[in-house]
């Protein structure tokens, strides 16, 4: 960029304008990759976390497993599952799913930990099963730790969907990639801006309404006594 | 009837048994009081009553029925319980905390809400308070609240695990006594448990004293506790002064009261002193009939000849004979003359002394 010619534009205002059904089409597929992601690592991790809860000996080697998980580099995870599953939204998905596990189960299971045990006494002291009062007391209760959870596993999400570029997948990434191979081009540093400020405004505003959403389904924890 | 039978409970790990070979039964409409120190197993008693905690052996009937032979959470949807913590969901407002129970049943809602706001009058609650959150209420609302949604679905049994243990003794008073109101309304089965012997003597039809072990060292009405412990360690975990305890449960109509240094209208001076020398005090009281007129001091009585005509002065404090001795002993100490005058209403009935009351507390 510094070797860039002082007559050539650092911004290509003229191609986004050109090009702005292809950041659309490239922003709503970051969205889709993300949701699932996130989506169906949610459900795996209430699955798993109810395991744990259940079996408390099973939460060690839970969240060593996924723990291992999170530390694989994400380059060569992928560069692993290309030759079983190829060039897919599957491989792309299995990535991204592995890395949100970690987060999740920890945050679902100290939300529901942190539910006071005076609170389970009476209810199971009333009479609540034990589904009825996974669903309606514990769940609850744990929503502001899980919520937390689900917000750092949505903005990690949406920056590792990039990477998925290099699969062929990547939403966003796919024009920061593009603009790579046309580096020192106005073209080529135009993608990696718009790639990549879209993304941001995307993690910015995933979060925001996670945010929003938590509020709205805790109105008791924002009341205090007075 | 509850019905304990040779209930022992061994914790896993344990050779001691935390309750052992427990024989207790507690009568309709009545409320028993476990009360011992810490490790009597009093609370691991009450939890196996609604199954909270499974006895290792003996047997636990309700109405004749094994708790045993029922699902739990069937057995518990029956049954009432507080705790000390008192768990209300805080994510839930007082009205739907309050409606637990009856949801858990599948009442439907009109009924509930009947149901939430009577409770909510029961126990003292204002109807702005149904939409807060526990988060809003101070401790003794939240207890209220326990206690309505405690008694939400209408239990004849009531299981109450310290349930005063967390509030300041202002309230814990406040709260002990609108649980007896509600008791005296709602004749329910209650069984309680406490490390507090005064809590137990004031609240408890029967106090069961428990040891370390779970061991029953006596059951019998408090009145009975105080005046004939069954073993050294009843009478030292009543404590010395339980001769002075007995008198808050000792009302003024049980005893015999003495007419006092009182006389008609129209006694002539000298005979009315002759009367105060007689209970030792500086003023007399001038009674008609069952009509208390007032008393006046020997002061007052100089230069006249028969006690009509003097100023009499009212008696402020009226003991009614619903008192207790230990409100009879604080009103005649704070009289500077140890006698106090016992009214029903306005009939004027007798005088108590000090020197009566400490008969009852030697007896």
């Amino acid at each position: 960029m510094i070797a860039q010619a002082a007559d050539q534009p650092f911004v290509r205002w003229d191609w986004i304008v050109d090009h702005v059904d292809d950041i659309w089409a490239a922003t709503w597929e970051h969205i889709v990759l993300t949701a699932i992601a996130v989506g169906v690592g949610f459900v795996i991790s209430l699955a798993l976390s109810m395991l744990a809860l259940r079996h408390r000996r099973a939460y060690g080697p839970i969240t060593w497993v996924t723990g291992i998980l999170y530390t694989i580099p994400s380059l060569a995870l992928f560069a692993f599952l290309v030759p079983i599953t190829g060039l897919t939204t599957l491989t792309a998905e299995i990535g991204l799913v592995s890395y949100t596990l970690l987060i999740l189960i920890r945050n679902i299971v100290a939300g529901i930990d942190g539910v006071p045990a005076s609170v389970r006494e009476s209810a199971v002291g009333m009479g609540y099963t034990r589904r009825r009062l996974f669903l309606e007391i514990e769940l609850p209760l744990a929503l502001p730790v899980i919520v937390a959870g689900i917000r750092i596993a949505a903005v990690t999400t949406i920056g590792l969907v990039t990477i998925t570029a290099l699969i062929g997948k990547g939403g966003l990434g796919f024009l920061i990639l593009r603009g790579l191979n046309l580096f020192y081009s106005p073209v080529g540093t135009t993608q990696i801006v718009v790639g990549t400020v879209m993304s941001v405004i995307l993690a910015v505003a995933v979060d925001l309404s996670l945010v929003g959403a938590e509020r709205a389904m805790t109105p008791w924890s924002r009341r205090r006594s007075r | 009837m509850i019905e304990l039978t040779e209930v022992t409970k061994r914790f896993g790990g344990t050779t001691a048994p935390a309750v052992d070979r427990l024989t207790l039964t507690v009568a309709d409409g009545e409320v028993v009081v476990l009360v011992g120190p810490s490790g009597c197993g009093k609370t691991t008693t009450l939890k196996m009553i609604n199954r909270l905690i499974e006895p290792t052996s003996g047997t636990i009937s309700i109405d004749g029925v094994d708790v045993t032979g029922l699902e739990p959470h069937e057995l518990r949807r029956g049954i009432g319980y507080v705790i000390q913590q008192i768990g209300l969901f805080p994510h839930r407002t007082v009205r739907e905390n309050i409606a637990t129970v009856p949801r858990l049943l599948g009442w439907d809602r009109a009924r509930i809400e009947r149901r939430v706001r009577e409770l909510a009058e029961t126990t003292d609650l204002g109807d702005d308070m149904l939409d807060r959150y526990p988060s809003e209420l101070s401790g003794g609302q939240r207890q209220r609240v326990g206690v309505a949604r405690a008694l939400a679905a209408d239990p004849p049994i009531l299981l109450m695990d310290e349930p005063f243990g967390a509030v300041d003794p202002i309230v814990r008073a406040k709260l002990q006594d609108e649980l007896l109101e509600l008791q005296r309304r709602l004749r329910k089965t209650i069984v309680l448990v406490t490390h507090d012997i005064d809590e137990a003597i004031k609240l408890g039809d029967r106090v069961a004293i428990l040891s370390v072990g779970g061991h029953l060292e006596q059951y019998a009405p408090p009145e009975e506790l105080l005046r004939a412990p069954a073993n050294d360690f009843v009478a030292d975990f009543l404590g010395s002064d339980r001769g002075i305890k007995r008198l808050s449960l000792i009302r003024i109509a049980d005893i015999d009261l003495e007419p006092g240094p009182v006389v008609p209208p129209g006694t002539d001076v000298d005979r009315a002193r002759a009367v105060m020398a007689g209970y030792d005090t500086d003023w007399v009281a001038v009674v008609d009939g069952d009509r208390m007129l007032g008393w006046v001091t020997n002061d007052g009585l100089d230069g006249r000849s028969t006690i009509d005509g003097v100023d009499l002065e009212p008696f402020v404090t009226r003991l009614t004979p619903n008192n207790t001795l230990e409100e009879a002993l604080d009103a005649a100490i704070s009289s500077h003359t140890a006698i106090a005058a016992v009214f029903d209403g306005e009939r004027f009935l007798g005088m108590i002394t000090v020197e009566r009351i400490s008969r009852e507390i030697v007896r």
